[in-house]
């Protein structure tokens, strides 16, 4: 088994809180984690992207090779295509909808949406509006979370598990803001996948 | 699970480290961090600091090395270049405590202005090199690099690149150390470089190669791998084994492979490989190091590729697909990036106070022509991008300052430097002393987010002494000004700009207001505090 991760996002947008999650949950299931990062210089509002690699075998590069990735987790539409280098013929792409505007050519949103509509495995969801909806405008990211978790192979209670470490030592009700907006992701892509 | 550079840090405590120095620079600034927010440093006394530049920092690392304990020192690549003084002659003298010396490189500048490879550097100061393939080995060589160091007297250089550093894998620990009692060297003259005590001290420092190059022969970061294919034979260094790995499922390699982890080159098992094998191939993280010697200027021996010869790019880090398609394997592309993604550059935050910095002196400059502004190394480099288009250099630590001054003197008026507060400690302040000694025209503008902002907001050697220094190196305190960069000031910062840039004679303009993320961050740590009250 083994589940290559590209996590996409603009820089502040807090990318590294999902790998963090996914990654705890991959080593609570006994399985081999690499994970590389981008600091510095382009975190400052730039694009940012962090490679994911989970298997049941040692691994051995950082970085993913072209055509492999199994998923795309992305934060922001612009950045979920901006790795389609990376994704395998059979990969999918799950993608908050909700634009990061900071640059003046951002581009039209009909043409992003017909792009990520065109790949034939997408989860594409307003993980900001399902978020602020819950109460918990910040959880944005574990909407993106849970709405990835049926595709990561690792079992849901250890991702639940995962969240409620990292958020613990900031009291029960953002644990449980944040397991909600977690919930809801989920909820969203089971029912998209029927 | 550990980055490569915190792996690093955890090493140098579990070795027994006393001190470690550094300047922060990506992708190295995490070594440091880490043993500063250590429990178990913090209860062994470990001296952890932030110097004013790569050099004291290294400068400081000798002197503890001299006294007897275990020291470290971690820079960028282009820190080397700072502290390369310190360091070359540090292996004259030769190490006394444990001493390494922590070079991390950034092929692809991903967040630097070259991608020299500091193995470079340790060839000319001829000491041994560790360069690690994954987070563990770079853990493992740090604890060897300490034995290695107080065995031969020498400092270790560890040799490390961006997807090491900042790249996540599990780590297992060994067994603590005890840090060293002060114990001065033997010899009181061994650090004296007078040339009568050099000359001596060089001639040691040569008869250690043959033991360097021993040690690499029996390394076990120095690995043969036997292949039943020997029409090409393969060596790696550093990272690169990972790519080649990638690139075949099973592991299995059909050809020889050396894989170097251990410098200088371990002759043996290079020249086996050259002789078994009827053609090489040289991956590695960085410029073609091995690949060149190897290869010798002329190429008159046998085929060796890489990236003197195309098969690999010249510039650049090498990743899976650039060795797949080295090794003559499909490339596995998947779809493009559609035409409609753009790029999106790193940019100054909302609220930065650059931005409104970068407005007045826009605004103030307006009625001369362009290209006056020299700027330096840190997030204010982003002033040379839209919407701002401000600045006009940006080339090493400090050289805004004396570039201007240079400029001046060609008759360049008025010419303007753009620096910040850290970059100021770092390497601005000779400059200014330059200009104050000279009396050219120049207007400095330090910027003071009172931070290292770009590294992530370490604490600068500046704050609440610049207007000092300014005044002590010489410069007319009538011509030290302060400003807020804050919008309701535009108008009034703009004319106070314009002002001195009208004087002839130095002055130093001080646009103070925190970096807003370091505001922001101390502002949730107050309110933290205050709820806990």
């Amino acid at each position: 088994m083994k589940r290559d991760i590209i996590l996409a996002g603009v820089g502040g947008q807090g990318i590294l809180s999902i790998a963090a999650a996914i990654g705890m949950a991959a080593l609570d299931s006994g399985l081999c984690l690499k994970q590389a990062e981008v600091h510095g210089m382009s975190q400052r509002g730039g694009d940012v992207s962090s490679n994911l690699r989970i298997a049941d075998h040692e691994i051995a590069s950082d970085l993913i090779p072209f055509g492999q990735a199994d998923l795309i987790i992305s934060v922001e539409p612009m950045e979920s295509l901006r790795y389609l280098p990376y994704l395998s013929a059979d990969g999918w792409v799950i993608s908050n909808i909700k634009p990061f505007v900071n640059i003046s050519n951002y581009p039209e949103m009909d043409k992003l949406m017909a792009e990520i509509s065109s790949l034939n495995k997408h989860i594409a969801l307003d993980a900001d509006e399902i978020a602020k909806n819950l109460g918990s405008a910040r959880s944005a990211n574990m909407v993106i979370l849970g709405a990835s978790a049926p595709f990561l192979e690792i079992p849901v209670d250890k991702l639940r598990d995962a969240i409620r470490k990292i958020f613990g030592r900031k009291g029960e009700d953002i644990v449980n803001l944040n397991l909600g907006a977690f919930d809801a992701g989920l909820d969203f892509a089971s029912s998209r996948m029927g | 699970m550990l980055l490569g550079d915190e792996a690093i840090a955890q090493a140098a405590i579990d070795a027994g480290v006393s001190g470690v120095y550094a300047y922060p620079g990506t992708p190295s600034t995490e070594i440091t961090e880490f043993v500063m927010n250590s429990k178990e440093a913090r209860e062994g006394y470990v001296h952890a600091s932030w110097a004013a530049n790569e050099k004291t920092a290294m400068e400081a690392a000798l002197g503890m090395s001299y006294a007897g304990k275990r020291a470290m020192v971690c820079m960028k690549h282009v820190g080397m270049n700072v502290a390369a003084d310190a360091f070359v002659n540090s292996a004259i003298t030769g190490a006394n405590g444990g001493l390494i010396v922590v070079a991390a490189d950034d092929p692809s500048m991903h967040s630097s202005q070259n991608e020299q490879d500091s193995r470079f550097y340790g060839k000319f100061a001829m000491i041994p090199i560790l360069e690690p393939s994954n987070q563990q080995e770079a853990y493992d060589m740090v604890i060897y690099g300490f034995e290695l160091s107080e065995k031969l007297a020498t400092p270790v250089m560890l040799r490390i690149t961006t997807r090491l550093a900042h790249s996540r894998s599990g780590v297992l620990r060994m067994p603590t150390r005890d840090q060293n009692g002060l114990k001065l060297p033997s010899n009181l003259k061994q650090f004296i470089l007078l040339p009568a005590i050099a000359r001596k001290q060089y001639k040691t420092l040569v008869g250690k190669q043959t033991d360097f190059i021993a040690l690499s022969e029996t390394s076990g970061f120095n690995q043969y791998t036997e292949g039943s294919d020997h029409s090409m034979g393969i060596i790696t260094t550093g990272i690169a084994l990972n790519y080649l790995m990638e690139n075949l499922p099973d592991r299995k390699v059909p050809f020889p492979v050396l894989k170097i982890g251990q410098y200088p080159l371990p002759k043996s098992l290079v020249e086996r490989i050259y002789t078994e094998c009827s053609s090489l191939l040289l991956l590695e993280e960085g410029y073609p190091v091995v690949e060149e010697m190897l290869r010798g200027y002329l190429n008159h021996g046998k085929p060796v590729h890489g990236r003197l010869d195309g098969t690999i790019p010249f510039d650049g880090e090498l990743n899976p697909n650039i060795v797949a398609v080295a090794l003559g394997l499909a490339d596995t592309r998947g779809r493009d990036i559609p035409a409609a993604v753009v790029g999106r550059p790193p940019s100054l935050c909302k609220g930065c106070p650059h931005i409104y910095s970068y407005n007045a002196l826009n605004q103030a400059l307006e009625t001369w022509s362009k290209g006056r502004v020299f700027s330096d190394i840190g997030c204010y480099t982003l002033g040379a991008l839209e919407p701002f288009n401000a600045i006009n250099s940006c080339v090493d630590m400090g050289a805004s300052i004396t570039m201007a001054k240079g400029a001046a003197d060609a008759g360049l008026n008025p010419a303007v430097a753009v620096i910040g507060d850290s970059t100021f400690i770092h390497s601005g302040i000779t400059g200014l002393i330059d200009c104050v000694n000279d009396n050219t025209s120049v207007t400095v503008i330090i910027l003071d987010n009172a931070t290292t902002a770009m590294t992530g907001g370490q604490d600068s050697a500046a704050t609440g002494k610049i207007e000092n220094i300014c005044r002590g190196v010489g410069v007319d305190p009538e011509h030290i000004i302060v400003l807020n960069p804050s919008p309701k000031y535009h108008d009034e910062n703009m004319s106070a700009i314009k002002k001195e840039l009208d004087y002839q004679g130095v002055s130093v303009v001080i646009p103070r207001r925190e970096c807003i993320q370091t505001a922001t961050r101390n502002l949730k740590i107050a309110r933290k505090e205050a709820k806990q009250q």
